[in-house]
This record gives C-alpha cells, structure tokens and sequence, in this order.
C-alpha cells in the first residue's frame, strides 16, 4: 500500500437554505478557498472525483455542472459517484494506489433545500415495497430509535446528551449550523416530532459543499508539515431491507472499524456523520470509543449536514486536528442510506 | 505499479423494449449470475461490488444500488455507485477494474443496467430549473448540430450516417442479446424512415431498452491460473471537460483527442488502426462512428467517413466496429457503456458467437456521454501486456 495523506480541505457554511446560489455557485468559492490556502493549480491535479445527487438537485447530470467549478480545461481525468464525497475520496485514494496518480482533488456538494428532503429521501427506499407508502425519513429513523429504546440499547437520556454534546461543541465551529447551550433535561421537555424522536435528535437539513486535497507521501509535504496520513478506509454495505438486518447495532460500521484497524489503538479524535442522535451512539459503539476519544469537536452532522459532503466533511475536520498536533490518530465515519444503511471508516494518523 | 487484472466473467441479458416480466434488482441478477457462472464463481467469491447507471430520474429512484445491494450480491461488501453520464457504464468498468489493480481487492463484480421502461428518459433528460441554461432538446435535438458541423467540416457524403446504421443493423442480427433485429434491414429502409432530428433519422438512432451487464474481474494471480481465455486489461483511461464555454469544439472535443492519446501510451500503441484489431465504440447516433474513430485516432481528423464508406468498419473489414450492433442496437443507457467494454473482452476471449471477429487479439471499448464531454476507454487482450 503506498502512503497517502489528505493534506488540504475547504468547506462551505451549512446553511438551511441558501436562496441566491445553485449547488455549483456554493461550490466554486469553496474551490477558491481551498487553492488559495494551498496555492494548488490545475496542472498539480492527477485525478479529480466529486459525490452528489441528482435527486438533489432535481435534475439528471447535476453533477456535471461542478466541472465548472473544477475549471476543466484543458480535459482532465475525472469520475463522479452518485454518493457522499468521502466514497468519491476512497475512489481518488484507489487512483493513488494503483499508480495512476500521486495527488487528487475531491468534492462533494448537495442542496437539499429545494425540496421537502426528508419525503426526497423516500424516493431512496424500495421502490415496489416501500416507496410507495412515502415513509419520510425522519419516520424511518424513529422507527430504528424505537427498536433500539424498547430493546435496552439505549435511552432518551443518552440521545439528548449528543445532541447537547454535538451543539455545544459546534460554538467554536464557524461553519456549523445548529450550536449553542442546550441541556438534557430541557431536550427532553420537548415535543416528539416523530415519537421518539425530537427536533433535536435531528440533523439539520444543509445546503453546502467541501473541498479536499489527497497526495502520495512524497508529494504530502509540499502542502501540509504533519500530513494525515490515511492508515485505514474501509466500507460496508448492508441489504437495506428493514427486516433483514439488525437495526439496534451498526454491523457494516464495526465490520469496516475492524478492517481499517481502528481498534488497535488509541483514537483520539472522532467525527461521525451520523444524522440522528440514536445513529452516533450506534456508530461509536460500533467503532469502539469511549471517554478517551474526543467525539465530534466540529459538532458532527448533528451540528451541520450538507448531505452528499457531510462524511467528507467529516474526514476534512478530523484531518485538520491531525495537522495542527491536537490528535496522533483519528477516525472519521460516513453513512448512506436509510438506518445506517451503508458506511465509511476512515482511519488516519500523524505519523 | 498496477496489479494486471482481467475480465473472466461476462454475463449480460437480452435487450428489449420492456422487461415486464422482471423487477429492477432481477433484470440486475440475471446478468451477474451469468457473469459468475462464466467466470465459474459463487457469489461468496467476489470481494466488493461496483453499481453504475445513467440519472436515478430514468426509474424514479434515488440512488437505487442501495435497496439493489442485497440483489447482486453486495451485502456487507464494499459497494460502490458510478455515474458519469452516458459513459457511466465504460466509467463502471474502470472503476472495477482500479479495484484489483490497487491491489485492495483480488475479485469483483460491476454491474451495470438501465430499465428504461420504468420511466421515460426524454422527460428525465429535458427539466429545466429555473435561472439555468436548458437545451430541452433530448439527445438528439443536441446532439444534430454537431453532425452538421461534422459534415461541413469532413465534406462527408450526407448517405454516411445511413452506410452505418445500415452496417450496426446487419451485424445486430448476428448477436441474439441486440435488442433491434430488423431482419429485412437495407439502405433503402433507413434512407426512407422519418427524419427526426435533420440530418438525423429514424433508423439512425439508437433505441431505449431494458438491460443489464456484467463482468467479474480478477488479479493476475487468480486470472493467470485459468485454462479458458481471459481479457487482460492493458490501459484504461477517462477524460472529461465542461459542458460549455467560448471556444470549446463540441465536434471533435479535446477530451476524446486527450484520452486516446492517453489510452494508447499506457497501452503500448503507437499505430492503433494496425495494433488494434477491432473496437465497440458509442454510436448513440449513427454519425459518431466516423467522428470517433478520428477521435480515437484510428484514422486522421476528416477522414473517418472513408473507413465507413470502404467498408473498414465492417465485420469483414480491416478495422471492424460494433460487431455487436453497437448502441444503435440495444441501448440501456447506463448498461451501453459496460456492454460495449464487455463486447471488447468478448471478441478477444474469443466467445463473441456469430459476431466474432476471426482472430481478434486486442480490442477497444469506447463510451462517452454528457454533451460529448464524458469519454472512457479501455484496451484488453487475449494476452499480458
């Protein structure tokens, strides 16, 4: 395996609704940004991969609009997955692995706000069984958070000390959406929106993009002095079939945790992208952590989730503790799907 | 540095019009089951599924691998989703293709598919969003201009276009997976259908079908123990540029020009229409044979309507193109990619049936997509590079 690390990372404000602005406009300053920190140009680019979604978009090739944003001229070596940019970032980091490149750039951009996401998201299930009864998926989440309450996996209580955690984490991130001081007990005074789930078990819905830069060892040091290395990238999907699979745990996250070696020592830093608080409990235990790791300094998708770049986000913000000496070893997590359908471990370290 | 890796398993269905009789993740199976069962695999075997197709709006379902996942084997497996527009299922078939030759997975299976029926791709590929540029044109109302450039550009005759669609149609009944089979099929026939889009007609356009391909890919350590013959893969390579801005030459983009100059150095080929014994290209419309093959560089810029016209691209010429019917045969739009890849590794395996090509050692896959912006290639062989 050759050494590659993710040495550059930009990201948009995640915003509830950006009125003024397509996806592709939120994305170019956010492209800007990034090669203004990084004094990265066209020509030092192998490979160029992006995750988005049409059905964000409601349009067929939405995607192909962020190459405008790229500025692919002359012609460039490019992909593009119908998924959230962390899986474009694995797709780049194969890339460097099998020698076709040595540095690539990697986004992902969504902007749910032009629809009802939440019944969008519907259009994701089955489309013979379980579309048609436009489950949302705010519904189908509660109905995974029920299962795991009613079954002892965990409590109310444990849900709102995330969603306190995450936001109250999020004050010192400028780009995060939903922050400040919340408490367990004043959580759990409000209202259901989809029993058991409240407002604040909840993501917010986000529009936003981010932006990264990944290179091989040698080319890492040109742009970051304590690149971060990544030491393990795995991912897992489960059937998605509701009655298939084991909602109360995170099989393909612990499946992929164990594959990327992330239990072999200390994490001391985490960012999951789990958009519900009964999901990043699940996630955690899947992946392991306990008090000694520092879960979610940037607030999480709890605290911001512009879907589509949220896991790449993710690995972005993790990547950043690792550059600036906070972390030796972190972890960052995506998830697809509905109930933590398909997920993404990245593990990277300092040294 | 790359891993050599080969196609041991192809596995497609037959092309149709509608595919009443099965669900989306069936039509899926059916394809990766014969894959496997020409690559003699169970799906225990394969290590990581990678899942292309064109926009989710031609079935009406977001990002639909995920409830496919469990249908083609991915469960708690790695599974990817590609979409590059049109050339998303060549795309799907480099995107497998990295997967081994990084050395991450030693055997996987892509599949690619588009059921059409479901939904009506005109309308998926007509919306138009407020304060955004929109052709609403469809495919052909876009893509007509820019054979009329051609034209004018190559002073090819204006019966090019017909000498094509007539040579697809022919070889189309060679292969019973084509969806068209137009048995009485004659000059005269495509001259005389309706004119759709000018210089564009009826019979020179390609269908919209419901199908699905397949193919398992292995390391050389597993793909070099087999007795049958395998696709090695020599050079993959995808080039993209934007939509538009002032200048661009949609006729004959750079980004194809960029790729097969690309393709060809990774593959060793200096004299591609010598080295190369015969290709599957996209030919959505009947003129962007001869537009690609000066693309690909098989002849010079302005002269790909000769190689039509002498009979080259014939399956008896010297440089044979869509042995199977091409994309004006059968076209499930996210599939016609990979089946044009998968075509490729099945002349050189030597199993192309009817429409084989005597001989053949080494053959190009082509597909491109979006407005002549999206282009993925591949060259395999019977043997290692």
């Amino acid at each position: 395996m050759r050494d590659v690390a993710v040495v550059g990372f930009a990201q948009s404000d995640s915003m509830r609704r950006e009125t003024d602005r397509n996806e592709v406009e939120i994305l170019i300053p956010v492209m800007q940004e990034l090669r203004k920190k990084t004094g990265l140009t066209n020509d030092q680019v192998d490979f160029v991969c992006s995750g988005s979604s049409d059905y964000l978009a409601g349009q067929s090739f939405a995607f192909i609009a962020g190459l405008d944003a790229v500025g692919a001229w002359p012609p460039i070596c490019e992909s593009h997955l119908e998924m959230d940019g962390a899986w474009a970032l694995y797709e780049a980091w194969v890339k460097i692995q099998m020698g076709y490149a040595d540095l690539a750039l990697v986004y992902g951009f969504g902007k749910p706000s032009m629809g009802d996401l939440p019944l969008t998201m519907a259009l994701q299930l089955d489309p013979y069984t379980t579309m048609p009864l436009w489950p949302d998926a705010i519904s189908i989440a509660a109905i995974q958070a029920r299962l795991c309450q009613e079954g002892g996996t965990l409590s109310a209580e444990e849900m709102a000390e995330r969603a306190v955690r995450d936001r109250g984490n999020a004050k010192s991130n400028p780009y995060a959406q939903v922050k400040g001081d919340f408490s367990v007990d004043g959580i759990l005074a409000d209202p259901y929106i989809a029993n058991p789930l409240r407002k604040h078990d909840c993501s917010p819905i986000s529009d936003g993009a981010s932006v990264m830069i990944i290179a091989s060892a040698e080319k890492a040091r040109e742009f970051q002095d304590r690149p971060a290395f990544i030491r393990g990238f795995e991912h897992i999907c489960e059937p998605m079939d509701f009655g298939v699979r084991d909602l109360t745990s995170s099989k393909s996250t612990e499946i992929a945790a164990e594959k990327a070696g992330v239990r072999a020592d200390k994490i001391d830093v985490a960012e999951l992208s789990a958009p519900f608080t009964h999901q990043e409990i699940l996630v955690e235990r899947a992946l392991g952590l306990d008090e000694s790791t520092n879960i979610n300094p940037s607030g999480g998708a709890l605290a911001g989730n512009p879907i589509m770049a949220v896991g790449l986000t993710r690995i972005g913000e993790a990547a950043a503790r690792i550059w600036d000496g906070s972390a030796d070893r972190a972890v960052a997590h995506a998830t697809s799907g509905p109930c933590l359908q398909q997920n993404l471990v990245c593990l990277m370290e300092g040294n | 540095m790359a891993e050599l890796t080969a196609v041991v398993g192809i596995g497609q269905t037959k092309y149709v019009s509608k595919r009443l009789d099965k669900s989306m993740p069936g039509l899926i199976r059916e394809a990766a089951e014969r894959a496997l069962e020409d690559a003699g695999c169970t799906w225990n075997d394969i290590d990581a599924v990678i899942m292309g197709k064109a926009p989710d709006m031609f079935e009406g379902v977001m990002m639909p691998e995920l409830f496919l996942n469990d249908a083609i084997g991915g469960a708690y497996k790695p599974m990817l989703r590609v979409h590059t527009a049109g050339s998303v299922g060549g795309s799907t078939g480099i995107v497998a293709a990295s997967m081994v030759q990084s050395g991450i997975h030693e055997r996987v299976l892509c599949v690619a598919y588009e059921k059409q029926s479901e939904s009506n791709a005109t309308w998926a590929l007509s919306i138009s969003l407020p304060f955004s540029l929109a052709s609403v044109a469809g495919a052909g109302g876009y893509f007509a201009p820019l054979v009329r450039g051609y034209i004018r550009r190559s002073g090819a005759p204006e019966d090019t276009g017909i000498r094509v669609a007539v040579k697809d149609r022919q070889n189309a009944l060679r292969n019973p997976l084509a969806h068209l089979q137009l048995k009485d099929i004659s000059f005269e026939m495509v001259a005389n259908s309706p004119m759709l889009w000018d210089p564009i007609r009826y019979l020179e356009t390609c269908p919209s079908s419901d199908g699905a391909c397949a193919m398992v890919m292995e390391n050389e350590a597993l793909a070099g123990k087999r007795s049958n013959k395998v696709a090695w893969i020599h050079a993959t390579e995808m080039k993209s540029e934007p939509t538009m801005f002032s200048g661009r030459d949609q006729v004959m983009p750079q980004a194809i020009l960029d790729n097969s100059k690309s393709l060809y150095k990774k593959a060793g080929i200096t004299k591609p229409r010598e080295e190369i014994d015969c290709a599957e290209i996209y030919v959505p419309f009947s003129w962007f044979e001869p537009m690609w093959m000066e693309g690909m560089r098989i002849t010079d810029i302005n002269q790909g309507w000769k190689m039509t016209y002498e009979g080259a691209t014939a399956l008896d010429g010297d440089f044979p193109v869509n042995m199977s019917g091409g994309v004006l045969s059968s076209n499930p739009i996210g599939a016609s990619g990979l089946i044009r890849f998968a075509e490729a590794a099945r002349q050189v395996r030597g199993i192309a049936g009817d429409h084989q090509v005597d001989g053949a050692k080494k053959a190009l896959g082509h597909a491109y997509g979006g407005g002549s912006q999206y282009f993925s290639t591949w060259i395999v062989s019977s043997d290692k590079p």
